[in-house]
């Protein structure tokens, strides 16, 4: 496996490199998405491919994929220039793909999913023989027969992964393959690399987590703005300094919270069971939590285990039947919309920013008006306060270094990591007595994230008692004094975050109690 | 080859408006040669389409007395298109509209029940016209809401229906027994007709009702937290949940206004244009307010100014029909053109085509 390990920084050693680009370069409209970017890929490694959204990771890898054509520049196969019309010509060269978002059908067998993508000549009745050797020899455990909405994510991620090695890629590209995985899941994916690795093949590995990155990958490449900025060795460097070289400079430490009394509780939970309005959704069962004032209290979890259901259920977007099933400031508020809720000095940050949170065709101080019309001073007898609304938006700007373009721009023109500041200080800036947030730095910039982090601990610094759902072990772990899981809809027993380990709170994302924690 | 639809990076204000005047130009040239397959001068049409309305002053009554109800029904359209819901049966409401109002019109005739004096009889037929439009869209409204049932459907099916109960009503209950068997009622008394504007035109009051519903229209969009509320349910739902918004308070308002407002001008055009009751009252306002709403880019200053071209368009294809010997079908087929021509406008304002050539697998 290591004969063709390159080092960091080195290009090619005696054989070409089995992918490489060079000075590809992407325009949407006026817009250089990718500019003159260079990029060998060796057989035998697994380089790493770093930036912050935006930074045109995705615009590569879909022109490496044959879903975009390069506006300049070109692909070099195993030395030789290519042309990637679609993605058919990219599976025939030997170029797999995993995505971040699963493309499978919820209804069908994890065989019909992967006959789904083979080629026409093969037979259906053949595909579940298949799937079990690519199990087996990759220790994936997949069974043919099950139907898809029965799965976990890493097991979902595993269709994805043995989908692609049906094909027999030379080159694996994984965008963000651990976003939805627990650590243990995770590490299971990267014995799964490390093999594929040994046999030989390429991968190419997109992620935020800069601390498998150092753990997984034997180089990386770095974007910023859509131009490579550099490369390096990653276990050579470690998470602040890859971060640094992603960002462009160096990250404010987040400050913590430090000692502060605990006051009342003021958001409470009491077996709440709810269930999901949607199909395959997940339904909440017999949650109860409370969160005092003054306390950060985190919900982690893999995705798809209730955080959304559970963000709709405190928020009120969808009501339980009994009132006194969640209590803010001590009013049962179980079956009261989200406008009264909010009238309660309760705010609510969803995990989705565009589209949910904010609308994208609306301007930001029409946005303000969207969550804060009914707790005050932006409306008079039904009509819209609209000098109020746009100095109250200038305050969030101000407040939380909101970069964007024109005096009161469409909520779409902002980036990801400024909406996200936009619409969680929308809510700080109202000083709420409960925030119930999810998600709160997804997809956001390291910067970004470390001023609405910060943002958080000031807020229950001042009392606020607030709610995190995260997928992120990190945050959590950064900001949290307490820490529950949920898991199938179940939430577990708080801990505190001091004196627990990622494994414990790993253990109980993969759904084992906290009984079997002891035995490992 | 392949064609691609590449996003414009800005929106621009200007490209905005411009689009639908691109696109009347252009559905104008696509007229030009049909009119010139069928053996007639483009020229000389374009003259009495659309130049001869605009340049005598019974033409020009006629335009405000035809864009009035468009004008009417594609402002309350503009609610229920804002707000995402696809109301396509503004015809049916305007008939619904017409014929409840008109009822008592002819309730009322030749005196009856005016021992009181006849000034009521007016705003209750007004008044029994908005009920009828609202009343008749509530059910593609609450089919939507309860039972999630495709108000497309279901609205542009009624339309149908409503036509068909109005043929029947007037050549069975309210047939005029004096009128020789001819399909029509009596006539209104002077107490159940909008009063003409002044001595010997054709301008009735309703044609008033228009402008103002624009005004209050264009402040309740860019003021009021209703308008805000529509204009966020239709564009991004969920953050209208997240607002605290009800959706379904909403649909129900915006089929309420549009339908109010359809059977508003439907009572206008029976009580003010034709003075009677007649199995057909409605030369098809329903529909060609759908052209207007869009030519108006759901604006409503802009649906004032799409209303005036599509009745400059209906008042010359009448003239051709009699200039020039072109059929009166015409007329709809070019509101048809102007429709697809205003949609792909619209498209090309947020979108610029980009062929690629060669890039064949």
């Amino acid at each position: 496996m290591a004969q063709l390990n390159a080092s960091a920084g080195q290009g090619a050693g005696a054989l070409p490199p089995l992918l490489a680009v060079r000075g590809i370069t992407k325009r949407f409209g006026a817009f250089t998405a990718n500019d003159h970017i260079d990029l060998d890929l060796l057989a035998g490694e697994v380089h790493a491919l770093l930036g912050e959204n935006g930074a045109g990771k995705s615009t590569l890898v879909k022109m490496l994929y044959g879903i975009l054509a390069p506006s300049e520049g070109e692909i070099l196969w195993q030395g030789a220039p290519i042309q990637l019309p679609n993605p058919n010509a990219a599976r025939a060269l030997g170029v797999g793909m995993v995505f971040q978002h699963f493309s499978l059908f919820e209804n069908l067998t994890v065989a019909e999913n992967i006959a789904l993508v083979m080629p026409p000549a093969d037979r259906l009745d053949e595909v579940p023989a298949k799937i079990a050797e690519i199990s087996r020899a990759y220790g994936m455990g997949l069974e043919p027969s099950r139907p898809v909405w029965t799965l976990s994510a890493g097991e979902r991620q595993r269709i994805e992964i043995a989908r692609c090695l049906l094909q027999d890629p030379k080159v694996l590209i994984l965008d963000e393959p651990t976003s939805v995985l627990t650590p243990q899941e995770a590490e299971k994916l990267f014995e799964t690399l490390e093999r594929l690795k040994g046999e030989g093949r390429a991968l190419l590995y997109i992620s935020h987590h800069l601390e498998e990155v150092r753990r997984l990958c034997d180089r990386a490449t770095i974007l910023r703005l859509g131009k490579r900025v550099g490369a390096c060795n990653p276990r050579a460097e470690t998470p602040r300094s890859l971060a640094a070289l992603m960002v462009g400079s160096e990250i404010k430490e987040v400050r913590p919270a430090g000692a502060h009394e605990l006051g009342e509780e003021r958001l409470i939970v009491a077996n709440l069971s709810l269930a999901s309005p949607e199909l395959h959704g997940v339904a909440l069962k017999n949650v109860s939590a409370a969160v005092k004032g003054g306390e950060i209290f985190g919900v982690a979890g893999v995705a798809g285990n209730g955080q959304s259901e559970l963000f709709a259920a405190l928020s009120g977007e969808t009501l339980a039947d009994d009132p006194q099933a969640i209590l803010i400031d001590g009013q049962p508020v179980g079956s009261r919309g989200i406008g009264e809720r909010r009238t309660l000095d309760a705010g609510f940050v969803p995990e989705e920013r565009n589209g949910h949170a904010a609308a994208p065709d609306f301007t930001l101080s029409d946005n303000i008006v969207l969550s804060g019309h009914a707790s005050g001073g932006l409306t008079r007898g039904g009509f819209i306060n609209a000098a109020a609304a746009k100095e109250m938006a200038q305050k969030v700007i101000t407040a939380f270094d909101v970069r964007k373009a024109g005096p009161d721009p469409l909520a779409r023109t902002l980036s990801g990591g400024n909406l996200q500041k936009f619409v969680v200080g929308r809510e700080i800036v109202r000083q709420p007595s409960v925030l119930v947030i999810n998600q709160p730095t997804w997809g956001v910039d390291v910067a970004a994230a470390a001023t609405i982090r910060q943002a958080l601990l000031d807020l229950c610094a001042k009392g606020a008692a607030v709610l995190i759902i995260s997928q992120d072990l990190d945050e959590l772990f950064e900001i949290c004094d307490r820490i529950a899981v949920i898991h199938t809809g179940e939430l577990s027993p708080a801990l505190p975050a001091r004196n627990t380990t990622r494994e414990e709170i790993g253990l109980l994302m993969a759904g084992m109690g906290a009984e079997s924690t002891h035995a490992h | 080859m392949r064609i691609d639809l590449e996003a414009r990076p800005a929106r621009s204000t200007l490209r905005e408006i411009l689009s639908p005047v691109a696109a009347l130009l252009v559905a104008i040239l696509i007229g030009g040669v049909v009119v010139a397959i069928m053996g007639r001068s483009p020229l000389t049409a374009f003259q009495v389409y659309f130049v001869d309305p605009l340049s005598q002053f019974y033409s020009l009554q006629a335009i405000a007395v035809k864009a009035s109800p468009l004008i009417l029904i594609a402002v309350g359209l503009a609610f229920c298109y804002r707000a995402n819901l696809w109301n396509i049966g503004a015809e049916g409401q305007f008939i619904a509209g017409g014929a409840l109002g008109g009822w008592l019109g002819l309730l009322t005739h030749d005196g009856a029940y005016q021992a009181i004096g006849g000034w009521w009889i007016l705003p209750a037929m007004m008044i029994l016209g908005v009920v009828g439009g609202i009343l008749y869209a509530m059910i593609p409204a609450m089919l939507r809401v309860w039972l999630n049932v495709s108000e497309i459907l279901t609205s542009l099916m009624l339309v149908y229906v409503a036509q068909l109960g109005l043929d029947w009503l007037v050549r069975g209950p309210w047939k005029d027994p004096q009128g020789f068997n001819f399909p029509v009622t009596v006539n209104f008394d002077p107490e159940a007709s909008l009063p003409i504007l002044f001595e010997g035109g054709t301008l009735h009051l309703g044609t008033l009702f228009a402008p103002v519903a624009v005004i209050i229209a264009a402040i309740v969009f860019s003021k009021t937290i209703f308008g805000f509320e529509v204009r966020l349910v239709g564009s991004s739902p969920k953050a209208a949940r997240f607002g605290g918004f009800d959706d379904k308070r909403i649909a129900l308002a915006a089929f309420a206004i549009s339908g109010g407002l359809a059977g508003l001008a439907g009572v206008a055009e029976v009580s003010g244009k034709i003075g009677q009751v007649l199995t057909t009252i409605s030369p098809g306002y329903g529909f060609s307010a759908i052209i207007v709403a869009f030519l108006g880019r759901l604006s409503p200053v802009g649906i004032f100014i799409g209303g005036l071209v599509l009745a400059v368009t209906f008042v010359g294809g009448e003239d051709a029909q009699i200039a020039l010997q072109l059929p009166g079908d015409l007329t709809l087929a070019f509101q048809g053109v102007l429709l697809i021509c205003v949609l792909a406008a619209d498209v090309l304002s947020h979108y610029r085509l980009r062929l690629r050539l060669g890039a064949v697998s």
